[in-house]
C-alpha cells in the first residue's frame, strides 16, 4: 500500500509538471493573420497626405450624436499644442509630430480604434459586450456591460474610455466604425467620406493592404517600408502609411502575436473539454481516499466515546457531537508525526 | 492531563476598544462609498483613461483572493491529505476565505460601472468562455457557494442542540448529516476550483504584455500566481490564527502554529525557486538595477516578501517564539500582497500616460471600511459559532 501510494504520489508530480509547462509551451503558437477574413474592411491613412484641419473630429463628433462646436471651432490649431487620446467625447483625435525631414511640413496622425482582426477587448470582455462583427468593424453592447474595464487593460493601443463621471450609466466609448450607418446605408465611416485631402482610403482590408504596398513600391523615397496594422497585434483594420518609422510619430511598436493567443491558448489549455479540471478533482480525491486511514473509511462508523451521553453540558454535547463526525481529536502534545497524535485517548 | 480542544463560541463581549476603531473605519468608508454610488468614479477615485484598474482591483480583489487561500491550503492539508491534526486551524481559515470572498465580491461592486449588471456572466447568454475574467468570475462565484456550503456545519453545530427551538434543532441536525456526509465532495471541489481562479486571477495581466513591466510580465504569471497563493495561505492562517488569540484573549496554538512553518517555507521555496527561474529564463534580471521605482518595488517584493521570510520560516523550531514566528508569516502575507499591486499597478504601464496613478482617499476609506467590516464579522462570528477551538471545560475569563 505504501509503495503504491508513493508511486502514486511521483505520477502526481509528473502531471503537475506537465500541466505547469502547458503554459509556456503553447506560447509558441502562431496566429499572427490566422484571424482574417477577405470581408473585413478597412482604412488606410495615408500619413503624409494629412493636413491637420480635424473634419474628421467634427465629423466623427456629430455621426456619434455629440453636441458638437460649429466647424469652424475645429480650425483652432492650438490644440496641437497637446498630445490627445481619444476620449468618451471623441472617438477620434488628430495630433501633430515635428516632421525630422521637412520641419515647415508638420506630420499630423488620426488617432482612433484599430479595429483588430483579433481584438482584445473583445476576448477580454467576460460577458460578450464587444463583438468582431462580420465586416471587421468591433462594436460594443453597453447594455451587456458590467463595467469592469478589463478592455481598457487588455487594449494594446489604450483605445477604449470610459465615462468615469457618469454614476448610474457609464459606457466604454470608442469608434465603432460607423457600423450601424454602413450596415444599413452602405459607404464609408464619417470621417473617411468629410476627409478633404485623400488621407483616408476606405475599402477591403485586403485590398488596402496590396494598395498601400503598391504605393510603397511606386514612390519608396516618401513612405517607409512599413505597413503600420498588417501584421501589429495579429493585423488590424485600420492600416498606415508613413514617410518617418512610425514609433516618431506616437506609434506604439508591437509585435505580430495578437493578445488573445497569449491568454486563449492558456485558458483553452487548463479547459480543455474540461479535462484538467475534472483530472484535477478526481486526482485530489484519490489523494483523499488513498492517505485515509483504515478506520476511517465510511464502511466502519467512528465508535460514539462512551461518556458523550453521560454529560448534559450542552457546549461538551455539541464538542462530543463534533467528534463523532469528524476525525478523532488530537492530543495536547502533537507531535511531528501524525500517526502518534491519531492514538485515542 | 489530555484536555480535548473542540471548536466552540468564544464567550466575550462585543465591543471593546479595539472594535470601536473598526465601527468607525467601516462608518467612514460606508459614507464614501455612498458618495461613490451617487456621484460616480471620477469624483470618488483617481482613476482615468490611463489607469483602468485601481487600489479596488488590486487589494479588495486581487489581494483580497490571494490572502483566502488559506482556505483551500488547509482544507486540502487536512482534508485531502489527511493531516487531521491540524483541525484546529482549518476552520477559522474557512470562515476568513468565507468572509473574504464575500468582500471581494462587494468591493468588486464599489468598483463597477455597471455594478448592477454583476449576475452577467453568469446568464448563459453572455458567457464569453474565452474571457480570462469570465473564468475567474465563474470560478470565484461558485468557489464562494462552496465556502458558504462548507460553512454550513457550522451553523448547524450551533443550533442543533437547542432545546427552546426543537424543530430548529432537528433541521439543523438533518442538515448536518447530509453535509458532513457529502462534505468530502464539496472540499475537492472548492480546492480544484480554488488552483483555477488562483491561477487565472494571474493569466488576466498576460493579454496585455505591452503595457507590462518585463520584471513581471511572463507567461507563467498564472502558475507564479498558484504558487504564490499556495505559500501565502499557511502564514496567513499563522497570522489571523496568532492575531486573533491576542485579539480575544485566548492561549495561542503555537505548537500547532509551529508545524505549520515547515511547509510553508518549503512551499514558499518553491515560489521563490519559479520568480528567479522565470526571470533567469526571460532574462529580464538586468532590469533589477535600472534604479527605478519599479525597481525597488520588485526588490522590495522579493527581499523582504519572500527571502527573508523563506530564511525565518525554515529556522523555526519548537522553541520558536510566536513573534518570530507571525513575523514570518506577516512578511509572506505582505509580500504576495505587495506582488498582487505591483502586478496589477506598478507593473501597469500604458502607452500614453501622461501621469501616474495613486489612489484617492477615497479609494483608500473604502478599502478600510471593507478590512474593518471583515474583522468585525469575524469577530462576530466566532464568538456565536463554532469556530475557535479552545479546551473543553474552560471557564469563561
Amino acid at each position: 500500500m505504501a509503495l503504491d501510494r508513493r508511486e502514486f504520489l511521483r505520477s502526481v508530480a509528473t502531471v503537475g509538471a506537465a500541466a505547469a509547462g502547458l503554459g509556456e509551451a503553447s506560447q509558441s503558437a502562431e496566429g499572427s493573420t490566422a484571424r482574417t477574413n477577405p470581408n473585413f474592411l478597412g482604412v488606410l491613412m495615408d500619413i503624409p497626405n494629412c493636413i491637420g484641419c480635424r473634419k474628421c473630429e467634427f465629423a466623427c463628433q456629430q455621426v456619434a450624436g455629440f453636441e458638437v462646436p460649429p466647424i469652424e471651432t475645429f480650425d483652432d490649431k492650438s490644440v496641437f499644442d497637446t498630445h490627445r487620446r481619444p476620449h468618451p467625447r471623441s472617438y477620434t483625435t488628430v495630433n501633430r509630430f515635428p516632421n525630422p525631414i521637412d520641419p515647415q511640413r508638420p506630420i499630423y496622425v488620426k488617432a482612433n480604434c484599430l479595429h483588430c482582426n483579433d481584438p482584445a477587448c473583445a476576448s477580454a470582455c467576460l460577458v460578450g459586450a464587444f463583438k468582431k462583427e462580420p465586416n471587421g468593424a468591433v462594436t460594443y453592447d453597453a447594455w451587456k456591460c458590467m463595467g469592469c474595464r478589463y478592455c481598457m487593460v487588455a487594449c494594446p493601443f489604450q483605445i477604449p474610455t470610459y465615462e468615469y463621471d457618469n454614476a448610474l450609466t457609464p459606457e466604454v466609448r470608442k469608434c465603432m466604425f460607423c457600423f450601424d450607418k454602413i450596415m444599413s446605408e452602405g459607404g464609408a465611416p464619417a470621417c473617411v467620406r468629410i476627409c478633404p485631402n485623400d488621407a483616408l482610403v476606405f475599402g477591403k482590408r485586403d485590398e488596402l493592404v496590396a494598395i498601400a504596398h503598391e504605393r510603397i513600391r511606386s514612390r519608396p523615397d516618401t513612405y517607409v517600408d512599413h505597413v503600420y496594422g498588417e501584421h501589429e497585434a495579429g493585423g488590424t483594420s485600420w492600416l498606415y502609411l508613413s514617410s518617418v518609422p512610425f514609433e516618431q510619430i506616437g506609434f506604439v511598436r508591437l509585435g505580430s502575436l495578437a493578445p488573445p493567443r497569449l491568454t486563449e491558448t492558456v485558458q483553452q489549455g487548463i479547459f480543455k473539454m474540461f479535462m484538467p479540471p475534472l483530472a484535477l478533482y478526481g486526482l485530489l480525491g484519490l489523494v483523499m481516499w488513498l492517505t485515509k486511514k483504515d478506520e476511517e473509511r465510511p464502511t466502519s462508523p467512528p465508535a460514539v466515546p462512551a461518556d458523550s451521553a453521560a454529560t448534559s453540558d450542552n457546549g461538551r454535547a455539541r464538542a462530543m457531537d463534533y467528534r463523532r463526525t469528524h476525525a478523532p481529536p488530537r492530543t495536547t502534545h502533537p507531535t511531528r508525526e501524525d500517526e502518534v497524535s491519531e492514538v485515542r485517548p | 492531563m489530555n484536555a480535548l480542544e473542540f471548536p466552540r463560541p468564544v464567550e466575550r463581549r462585543l465591543l471593546t476598544p479595539g472594535v470601536g476603531v473598526l465601527l468607525a473605519l467601516i462608518a467612514v468608508g460606508f459614507c464614501v462609498a455612498v458618495y461613490r454610488f451617487i456621484f460616480g468614479l471620477a469624483a470618488a477615485t483617481n482613476l482615468d483613461q490611463e489607469h483602468p484598474w485601481g487600489l479596488w482591483i488590486a487589494i479588495d480583489v486581487a489581494t483580497g483572493v490571494a490572502l483566502a487561500a488559506g482556505g483551500f491550503t488547509t482544507a486540502a492539508l487536512v482534508y485531502v491529505f489527511h493531516r487531521e491534526s491540524f483541525h484546529a486551524v482549518a476552520r477559522p481559515a474557512l470562515l476568513t476565505a468565507m468572509l473574504g470572498y464575500t468582500f471581494v465580491g462587494i468591493g468588486l461592486m464599489a468598483d463597477l460601472g455597471r455594478y448592477y449588471n454583476i449576475w452577467h456572466p453568469a446568464w448563459p447568454t453572455m458567457w464569453q468562455g474565452n474571457s480570462v475574467l469570465f473564468e475567474v468570475g465563474m470560478c470565484v462565484m461558485c468557489y464562494l457557494t462552496v465556502l458558504y456550503i462548507e460553512f454550513l456545519p457550522i451553523v448547524c453545530e450551533r443550533f442543533m442542540n437547542d432545546e427552546r427551538r426543537p424543530r430548529l434543532a432537528r433541521a439543523c441536525r438533518a442538515t448536518h448529516r447530509a453535509a458532513e456526509r457529502t462534505m468530502f465532495l464539496f472540499i475537492l471541489a472548492g480546492v480544484m476550483l480554488s488552483c483555477l481562479h488562483q491561477s487565472s486571477l494571474g493569466n488576466l495581466m498576460v493579454i496585455a504584455p505591452s503595457k507590462m513591466h518585463p520584471l513581471w510580465y511572463t507567461p507563467i504569471l498564472s502558475l507564479l500566481f498558484l504558487l504564490s497563493a499556495i505559500a501565502v495561505g499557511f502564514p496567513m492562517v499563522i497570522v489571523e490564527s496568532l492575531y486573533a488569540s491576542w485579539s480575544l484573549g485566548l492561549k495561542p496554538e503555537l505548537d500547532l502554529l509551529r508545524r505549520l512553518a515547515r511547509p510553508a517555507s518549503v512551499l514558499l521555496g518553491v515560489y521563490l525557486a519559479f520568480k528567479l527561474g522565470d526571470l533567469l529564463i526571460r532574462e529580464e534580471y538586468r532590469h533589477t538595477t535600472e534604479g527605478t521605482a519599479q525597481a525597488a518595488l520588485f526588490a522590495v517584493e522579493m527581499v523582504f516578501g519572500v527571502v527573508i521570510p523563506f530564511v525565518m520560516l525554515l529556522v523555526v523550531n519548537e522553541r520558536t517564539s510566536g513573534r518570530w514566528l507571525v513575523s514570518a508569516a506577516l512578511l509572506v502575507v505582505l509580500g504576495v500582497a505587495l506582488n498582487r499591486v505591483n502586478v496589477f499597478l506598478v507593473a501597469y504601464q500604458p502607452p500614453y500616460a501622461t501621469r501616474s496613478y495613486f489612489p484617492s482617499a477615497a479609494e483608500f476609506a473604502v478599502t478600510a471600511g471593507l478590512i474593518a467590516l471583515l474583522m468585525l464579522l469575524y469577530r462576530v462570528t466566532v464568538t456565536h459559532f463554532p469556530v475557535i477551538s479552545q479546551p473543553v471545560g474552560a471557564t469563561k475569563p
